[in-house]
């Protein structure tokens, strides 16, 4: 019923197209400049920071260089508390025992909370092969399953639809999936959150069977989280009979102790809230209080490639708070999609090609999908340090034999080299920002990097410059052309920085 | 598919062969040198994030609560109010409203009353954050899920300032909800709309002294 990732044409081309739809890039401007506002307000009022940072990056290596024990620890303490685990190699695996842990309960339908971990296996795709609907329940998932569409972000997976178009898809499908839209729907965000909470009521009480996957899956104790918004995943996770959490072995948190740093960082990097509004947690089933089954499904799917590469295996720290993205201006261009895979932006253009290899066109195409301006590195909450990773993979596709490398390189470069004076600061930004990237860029880059001088490392940093663009940006649109006078735009530096002090 | 556990272990060794040996997890130093909170009156501070979140907040002295959740349930035009089982009895005899006491009311009997009051078994004050873990005056998870309106009593002595400090003090083997607000979505062109599938409001009466 929804499609797939599968047959997407590589980044460059699908950046191509996508940079040239004016209300995509509208739309995602819009909202990436929304959320990263107000994440730098939720950031900056928290002193320490750094420090949480900085825990979070050694709590998640801990848990990595020790990945075996914590799986282990986990097993035993979710076996303990009367949960039931199974292992994944793979997608077809997981989804193997997902369909037939659905099967032995006799469902045919089953409610899901977002779980990026079930998109990654395509597990709607299976089940549906099995005569079994999944039905999605965050609202922004819902717009995408109904509108027979791809998410396009980590955290608003719909942001490339407006409120029109949502509309326009309640209207025209929601009656094929159950309750329809009332006939007199309007675009209004309240009219739309109403028709799908009224939409997915029944849904929710009456569904036996549910599936998520976990923000974190604490190993000594074997407590799995869910953070949410809505009320969708309290619904799926309480209501049901049956609960099955499809969880990455890189999710755990070595301890409950652990959550005080991870439920700091996580809202206040991804939706710039000091809370959101529901976290949930549970330690196996309780007697009488919600699901009386719990089966946890623990998924390798390319974890452990990625695990065995030392640049590359800090990927594995992400949390899925979405930051990089609404910092990346090539996310900000393409949108999601053209990343061909369900983690898109600066994380997916590191992670996919770890899990899934380079062998193919999109996931070696991807390490190019950057500017390698250090931005995602300086927002993210646990310390990925992404162009690291990207530098380090794009000689792992070079070196790699019949690569594609060349055309893939200077397609996803072109957005960047169709525009000279881009192409200064992107360089600028490079010495500034990372003074580890080298510069002379091996492999295919070469091209571009052998024919023009790297520029001396500029007096602003990329921060700084981007900012002044942005805000140019902003006067161009609302017709004030007046550019910040330093002062101004040194102080609003210093009050994000004095929020990351990294 | 028992293969799988082995495989997956095996793979995960063989990807760590870089790890010494003898390196213990707790040889990865991490650095707790961030704050255990960060400052602030709690109650004062609380009432202040609640209300950034859009939920109702009343503060009252001790003989006050039952005319506080009396007027909330006049206010809201709340019927019928579903409690938990060990609910004070004292906190709802102001109240107009029909107490339905919930001694394991069915999904549709639950949809059906208008509003819910529960005690907590804490609250954040800087992230205006109140913690259900199913304790007394709180119910098991759906209590306060199907109703539309949670009404939420929390005493001061129940506020703490930051995150740790809650952490610290909750039991991970009790289910827990962490409700910041009411319910709320922002996935339609980033406009916050308050209520789709949780409680669609959220009154939160701090009981002082
Ligand atoms: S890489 Fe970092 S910033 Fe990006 S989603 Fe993951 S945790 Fe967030």
């Amino acid at each position: 019923m929804s499609r797939t990732f599968v047959g997407m044409p590589d980044f460059p081309t699908a950046a191509a197209g996508a940079t040239h739809d004016p209300q995509l890039r509208h739309n995602l401007r819009e909202a990436t400049h929304t959320i990263r506002d107000k994440r730098d307000s939720a950031v900056g009022e928290l002193d320490d920071w750094a420090q949480l940072r900085a825990a979070g990056k050694a709590i998640k290596d801990r848990t990595l260089r020790h990945l075996d024990g914590y799986l282990e620890q986990l097993e035993s303490a979710v076996t303990a508390a009367g949960g039931t685990v199974h292992w994944a190699a793979d997608a077809e695996e997981a989804n193997a025992i997902v369909t037939r842990l659905v099967r032995d309960t006799g469902e045919r339908e089953v409610v899901k909370v977002k779980s990026m971990a079930t998109q990654e296996i395509e597990l709607n795709n299976a089940l549906d092969q099995a005569g079994i609907t999944a039905y999605e329940t965050d609202l922004a998932e819902l717009i995408v399953q109904l509108g027979d569409d791809l998410p396009s972000h980590i955290l608003v997976p719909a942001i490339h639809r407006n409120r029109a178009e949502i509309r326009e898809i309640f209207l025209r499908t929601m009656a094929d999936w159950g309750v329809p839209a009332p006939e007199n729907l309007s675009d209004q965000p309240a009219a739309l959150a109403e028709a799908a909470r009224v939409h997915l009521r029944r849904r929710f009480l009456d569904t036996k069977v549910a599936i998520s996957g976990a923000n974190f899956a604490v190993a000594d104790t074997g407590t799995l989280v869910v953070l949410e918004s809505e009320g969708n995943g309290r619904m799926c996770l309480t209501l049901p009979e049956t609960l099955i959490s499809v969880v990455g072995i890189e999710k755990i948190v070595p301890s409950w102790s652990d959550l005080e740093v991870f439920l700091q960082l996580l809202p206040r990097s991804s939706t710039g809230e000091r809370m959101n509004p529901y976290t949930s947690t549970w330690t196996g089933p309780t007697d009488g209080d919600g699901p009386r089954n719990f089966h946890l499904v623990l998924l390798d799917n390319g974890r452990t490639n990625a695990l065995a590469d030392e640049v590359g295996r800090q990927a594995l720290r992400c949390i899925r708070c979405s930051a990089c993205l609404n910092i990346c201006p090539v996310y900000e261009r393409t949108g999601g999609h053209a990343y061909g895979s369900v983690y898109p932006g600066p994380i997916g253009a590191i992670l996919n090609p770890q899990l899934h290899g380079t062998s193919d066109p999109v996931d070696a195409s991807l390490p190019y999908a950057s500017s390698l301006c250090g931005a995602c590195y300086e927002v993210c909450p646990v310390a990925i340090d992404i162009p690291e990773v990207l530098v380090h993979l794009r000689e792992r596709v070079v070196s790699e034999p019949g690569h594609a490398a060349e055309k893939a390189t200077m397609g996803a470069a072109g957005w960047v080299l169709n525009d000279g004076r881009r192409l200064g600061l992107a360089q600028r930004a490079i010495g500034a920002a990372r003074s580890m990237v080298p510069r002379h860029i091996p492999g295919p880059p070469s091209a571009w990097t052998d024919t023009r001088d790297l520029p001396d490392i500029p007096e602003k940093s990329f921060r700084q410059w981007w900012r002044k663009r942005e805000k140019a940006q902003e006067d161009e649109t609302t017709g004030a052309r007046q550019p910040r006078e330093d002062g101004a735009e040194g102080r609003q530096r210093s009050d994000r920085r004095g929020g990351e002090r990294s | 598919m028992t293969g799988s556990r082995e495989r997956i272990l095996g793979r995960v060794r063989a990807a760590l062969a870089d790890v010494p040996r003898d390196e213990r997890p707790d040889d990865v130093a991490v650095p707790r040198t961030y704050a255990s909170a960060h400052g602030g009156d709690p109650v004062p501070t609380l009432v202040d994030r609640l209300e950034d979140y859009k939920a109702s907040v009343h503060r009252v002295t001790a003989g006050g609560l039952a005319e506080a959740i009396a007027e909330a349930a006049r206010r809201r035009s709340l019927a019928r109010l579903v409690v938990p089982p060990d609910l004070p009895a004292e906190w709802t005899t102001a109240t107009p409203a029909t107490i339905v006491r919930d001694d394991g009311l069915t999904i549709d009997e639950l949809d059906a009353v208008d509003g819910v009051v529960t005690g907590c078994a804490v609250a954040i004050a800087e992230t205006g954050t109140i913690v259900l873990d199913t304790g007394t005056a709180q119910g098991r998870r759906a209590v306060s899920l199907i109703p539309d309106v949670h009404l939420c009593v929390v005493r001061a002595d129940q506020v703490v300032n930051g995150v740790p400090e809650t952490v610290a003090q909750l039991d991970p083997h009790r289910p827990l909800t962490w409700i910041s607000g009411p319910s709320a979505t922002s996935d339609i062109e980033l406009d916050r709309v308050e209520g789709v599938h949780g409680p669609r409001i959220l009154e939160v009466i701090i009981e002082e002294g």
